[in-house]
């Protein structure tokens, strides 16, 4: 060994003894991040690790089912999965958007729009990116766990309504919530919320919702959750009944199927809805996840105005079903007097123009009194009465027997109607009114405005002896609105007597539709949707210039049980085109009340346990039930054989 | 000729006790970091590994380092030697080729070739016989240093490439630099490096894919949650840890495996998390403890041989803990660097106690002739 070291002991002691400060300085630096993190900011970063570890993951409330007056399931829920994105840390979000976008098909700007619009809600509250994930996605979401941890699955309960927009104008549909609806719930409500849009989803939407619950749960680095903390259960939405039946609402929808009208039957008695159909109707099932922009503007835009809910919303000339409010105003107001008669040779003139009879160049009615005009709807013998009536008596009793105003149904956005006067014409158009417009009137065009509803609303209400009961269709609701008005008996016994003259005399306008056993009653109504000049002139073979058909029949004749009218817009006849709508309901409804009636006694002997299952009340059921795929599959459960007995 | 040790009670009985230490506080939080994962039974690993280093350290500590620092060519040689090796044929783990296999253990040949190069520059800076550094002398060493470190970073390793340059560093400043030298040598330096790594100035000087290079290159292991994540994952640890810490295995941030590789580089995360200010308090004030002790030895060498040998290794150990602390607490980037001792690790550990044979073999020496 080379002494190349040559024992050479010359040590830097100086830049030795530095390295030592050197040493303390840099543990001294360190020691300082230490204090800055765990004494300083303590606080802030134990809260991190506290978001770190711990997710809270919303369990979402289903909605209340509806039933039908029988307890079977009208509108119910099916499980289904939402994708959610987890935003507490945005950095990563912004660094996986476009993987996610690609995993789960999504369009990268619809993503970012998204966020932009939920910026301002708290980071921990996850947002739904998809709301009905399919298995592909699934399987994105669960292989990316560890380098995405950004996205959660939520099971979520969406509606499933009978198919084929089924009494879809009654139930309405849900979607997720406005802006505006957020506004306005007090934070009830948050962006990506299920909320009812139209029909008794809306109006009964308090009621129908849930709470939704929270699960807080420790979740590790990718993902997976290591544990729970708490939880706090979803409280399911109420369970309604509705009114409707849906034997006779089956029957309306399919009489309407292909045409575009309205059915609505009532039970006078108690203002139970027993079926309100409009059609066309949107499928509720297609809004159900989310609805394209595309399909909402082509629903909005299509000429059979498919939204648009012809039982509550539909205003339109009500035509000879009007004669039946000119016969009442007629017996009560003894203008002219009820021996009045008119000679009816086709036509009238009356303020130097023709009006004709709707027979005019077939036949004529020759001399008619009240009961005839009814029977044959004879339009002279009405303008006749109309003249020396005047028209603010008209509209008086119109609006006493229940026109011009909306009847209070539980549904949103009832329309009321019009019922003219000199008061209106002179508020509105600021002209007075021509005498002329009241012969018009008189027969029920014109100004003169009805819904389908209202139709069927006085009529009940007419026949019960001027006692009105609030149409409405939650079974158990807390107070029904009433009102009596003030009709002698024998005004409403020859107004009866004429509708029931309608259907059952010789030569009436619905003779045709006749029922057996049953006091079926009923009135006609032809509408022209454009004077009859100008149809000529428009060319005759177009249907868009056909007449709207009326008719609203109801039984017995004296305090009926049910009330049906019916609107087929463009079809013609009223008596041929939805008198046999009307009968066919009114047939079903005593039907099935013989059926049960004489069953009975034997179905509760056979099958007593029905009754307990049954939902009749407001309370939930199990709530589990709603839940049970085998149980949605099934698209409408089985009539219950036992059935709660009937007020009489 | 060379003596032998003049006995056993010339251990350095408190650097040992240090040592114990430190070890005690990295098996307890390997523990704490691996119990009821898939990497159960871990600090039985490191127990291992310990037992193993503590016998190499003392078969070292008995053979004289004249002896050793005399072979320093051919352990230079033997370096470069392994190095290409690996290379060449070396096993490729995480991205990187470090390590071949010797007796069914993965050796990180990178970890043997620091201790080669503290022997090699101590020798190097040993023969200097003036008492100021010569700019020649300077460049002399810096090639002798260039040559492994380029190997290193081929591999690519750029934590234990960077730790080459303390050693040369500390080892010039005590052969006398110059401080014109010092002053220019660290400012050209600062500026490259800043240029490079720091985002503002190297978004004006790098192309895109060249600076995603400098990324990755920092970062090899690093997943689809960026370095950046890791950083703020270890803060938060640190930072909820507080001063009294959560307790022995209760940080969420280390049992829910938010802390990266928890085991090893970032074992100070958890333990602060899990012991915190208080604990952090006591490993830091063993680290001082054990570097100051080192500096001591060297102050007490026999001669510059053993002086350059003893602050060569407090170099590369300070350097470590420097480099791995300040990136727990998110003030470095994620390089890679090991916390001696603490972290879990064959290679690594074997060189701690390799590197401090070296510095017990010195002060067994101290008073011989």
């Amino acid at each position: 060994m080379s002494y190349w070291f040559r024992n050479d002991n010359r040590l830097p002691q100086e830049r030795l003894a530095a390295a030592s400060y050197v040493i303390v300085g840099m543990i001294t630096l360190l020691l300082l991040g230490f204090w800055k993190l765990q004494i300083i900011d303590s606080d802030k970063y134990g809260q991190m690790a506290e978001r770190n570890r711990v997710r809270s993951i919303p369990i979402i409330a289903p909605r209340g089912r509806m039933l039908d007056r029988d307890g079977r399931v009208l509108v119910d829920n099916y499980p289904s999965f939402s994708v959610l994105l987890l935003r507490d840390d945005m950095a990563a979000v912004e660094r996986s958007l476009s993987v996610i976008a690609d995993g789960l098909g999504l369009s990268i700007d619809d993503l970012h729009e998204q966020l932009a619009n939920t910026a301002k809600l708290p980071k921990f509250q996850p947002i739904v990116i998809k709301p009905e994930a399919t298995p592909a996605d699934v399987a994105f979401i669960e292989s990316h766990r560890a380098d995405i941890p950004l996205l959660e699955m939520l099971m979520v309960h969406r509606r499933r309504y009978l198919p084929g927009g089924f009494m879809s104008h009654a139930s309405g549909y849900v979607g997720e919530v406005s802006e505006k609806q957020i506004e306005d719930s007090n934070d009830r409500l948050r962006p990506g919320d299920v909320a009812g849009k139209s029909g008794l989803e809306r109006q009964y939407n308090d009621l129908l919702v849930g709470t939704d619950g929270m699960r807080r749960v420790i979740v590790n680095s990718v993902g997976k959750e290591m544990g729970r903390l708490s939880q706090q259960e979803a409280i399911p939405g109420k369970q309604i009944q509705l009114t409707i039946d849906y034997d006779l609402q089956k029957i309306a929808e399919d009489a309407l199927a292909g045409k575009k009208g309205s059915v609505v039957a009532l039970d006078p008695r108690t203002g139970e809805v027993l079926a309100l159909a409009s059609q066309p109707a949107p499928d509720p099932n297609d809004f159900a996840i989310r609805v394209s922009k595309e399909e909402w503007l082509r629903l909005n835009t299509d000429e059979d105005r498919p939204l648009l809910n012809r039982a509550i919303q539909a205003q339109l000339a009500p035509g000879s079903v009007f004669k039946v409010v000119m016969a009442t105003a007629m017996l009560e107001s003894k203008v002219p007097p009820e021996n009045f008669h008119a000679f009816c040779p086709g036509s009238a003139t009356f303020y130097g123009r023709q009006f004709k009879c709707w027979v005019y160049g077939k036949s004529s009615h020759g001399s008619v009194d009240l009961h005839a005009a009814i029977v044959h709807s004879c339009d002279v013998f009405f303008y006749n009465v109309g003249m020396r009536m005047g028209i603010d008596r008209i509209s008086k009793y119109a609006k006493l027997v229940g026109l011009g105003s909306r009847t209070g149904i539980d549904l949103p956005s009832e329309e009321p109607g019009l019922v003219p006067s000199e008061e209106w014409v002179q508020r509105v158009y600021h002209r007075k009114w021509y005498p002329g417009e009241t012969i018009s009137v008189s027969i029920g065009q014109g100004a003169v405005t009805v819904t389908p509803l209202q139709i069927a609303y006085m009529i009940g209400g007419i026949a019960s002896g001027g006692e009105y009961k609030q149409p409405h269709l939650l079974k158990d609701i807390q107070t029904i609105g009433e009102h009596r008005i003030e009709l002698s008996e024998s005004t409403v016994e020859q107004v009866t007597q004429g509708m029931y003259g309608v259907v059952n005399e010789g030569g009436g306008t619905g003779a045709a539709i006749r029922l057996q056993g049953v006091e079926f009653c009923g009135k006609s109504g032809t509408a022209q949707v454009i004077g009859g000049d100008a149809k000529s002139r428009y060319g005759k073979g177009q249907k868009k210039f056909n007449n709207n058909a009326w008719f609203v029949g109801y039984a017995p004749r004296r305090n009926p049980e049910i009330v049906v009218s019916v609107l087929v817009e463009e079809g013609g006849h009223g008596a041929s085109a939805s008198g046999p709508i009307a009968r066919d309901i009114i047939k079903a409804y005593y039907d099935k009340k013989e059926k049960k009636t004489n069953g009975q006694a034997t179905a509760q002997a056979v099958k007593p346990s029905f009754e307990k299952s049954e939902a009749h009340t407001l309370t939930v059921e199990d709530p589990k039930a709603v839940i049970k795929p085998e149980e949605t599959a099934a698209v409408l459960q089985p009539a219950a054989a036992a059935k709660k007995p009937r007020p009489e | 000729m060379v003596k032998d040790a003049a006995g056993s009670r010339e251990y350095d009985y408190w650097l040992l006790a240090i040592l114990a230490a430190i070890c005690a506080l990295g098996v307890v939080e390997v523990y704490s970091t691996t119990h009821g994962s898939a990497l159960a039974g871990m600090h039985m690993k490191q127990l291992r590994w310990l037992i193993i280093g503590t016998v190499l350290m003392f078969v070292l500590s008995r053979l004289d380092y004249h002896l050793i620092m005399d072979q320093a060519p051919v352990l230079y040689i033997i370096g470069i030697v392994a190095l290409l090796a690996v290379l060449l044929m070396g096993h490729t783990r995480f991205g990187a080729k470090r390590w071949i296999p010797v007796l069914g253990e993965f050796l990180q040949v990178s970890e043997l070739v620091k201790l080669i190069i503290i022997i090699v520059l101590a020798r190097f800076f040993a023969e200097v016989r003036t008492d100021e550094l010569s700019l020649q002398d300077l460049i002399k060493a810096g090639l002798l240093v260039g040559l492994p470190l380029a190997l290193i970073l081929k591999q690519p390793d750029l934590g234990t490439a960077l730790v080459l340059m303390p050693m040369l560093v500390v080892g010039a400043f005590l052969a006398g630099l110059k401080w014109q030298h010092a002053a220019v040598f660290s400012l050209a330096g600062f500026l490259l490096v800043g240029a490079v790594f720091y985002p503002p100035v190297s978004r004006h000087i790098l192309k895109p894919y060249q600076r995603e290079r400098i990324t990755s290159f920092l970062h090899p292991e690093e997943d689809a949650k960026g370095s950046g994540y890791q950083l703020l994952q270890s803060k938060i640890a640190v930072g909820s840890g507080g001063f009294w810490g959560k307790g022995f295995g209760n940080g969420s941030q280390n049992q829910l495996g938010y802390i990266p590789v928890r085991y090893s580089d970032f074992i100070m995360s958890a333990w602060a998390e899990e012991q915190g200010f208080k604990g952090v308090l006591l490993a830091l004030g063993l680290y001082m403890a054990l570097l100051l002790r080192l500096v001591q030895n060297a102050q007490r060498a026999k001669d510059r041989a053993g002086m350059f040998l003893v602050m060569g290794v407090t170099a590369a150990l300070g350097f470590h803990v420097l480099v791995n602390v300040a990136m727990v607490i998110g003030a470095m980037p994620v390089t890679g660097i090991p916390l001696p001792l603490m972290s879990y690790g064959g290679s690594a550990t074997l060189f701690v106690f390799l590197a401090i044979g070296l510095v017990m073999n010195v002060r067994l020496r101290r008073f011989v002739n």
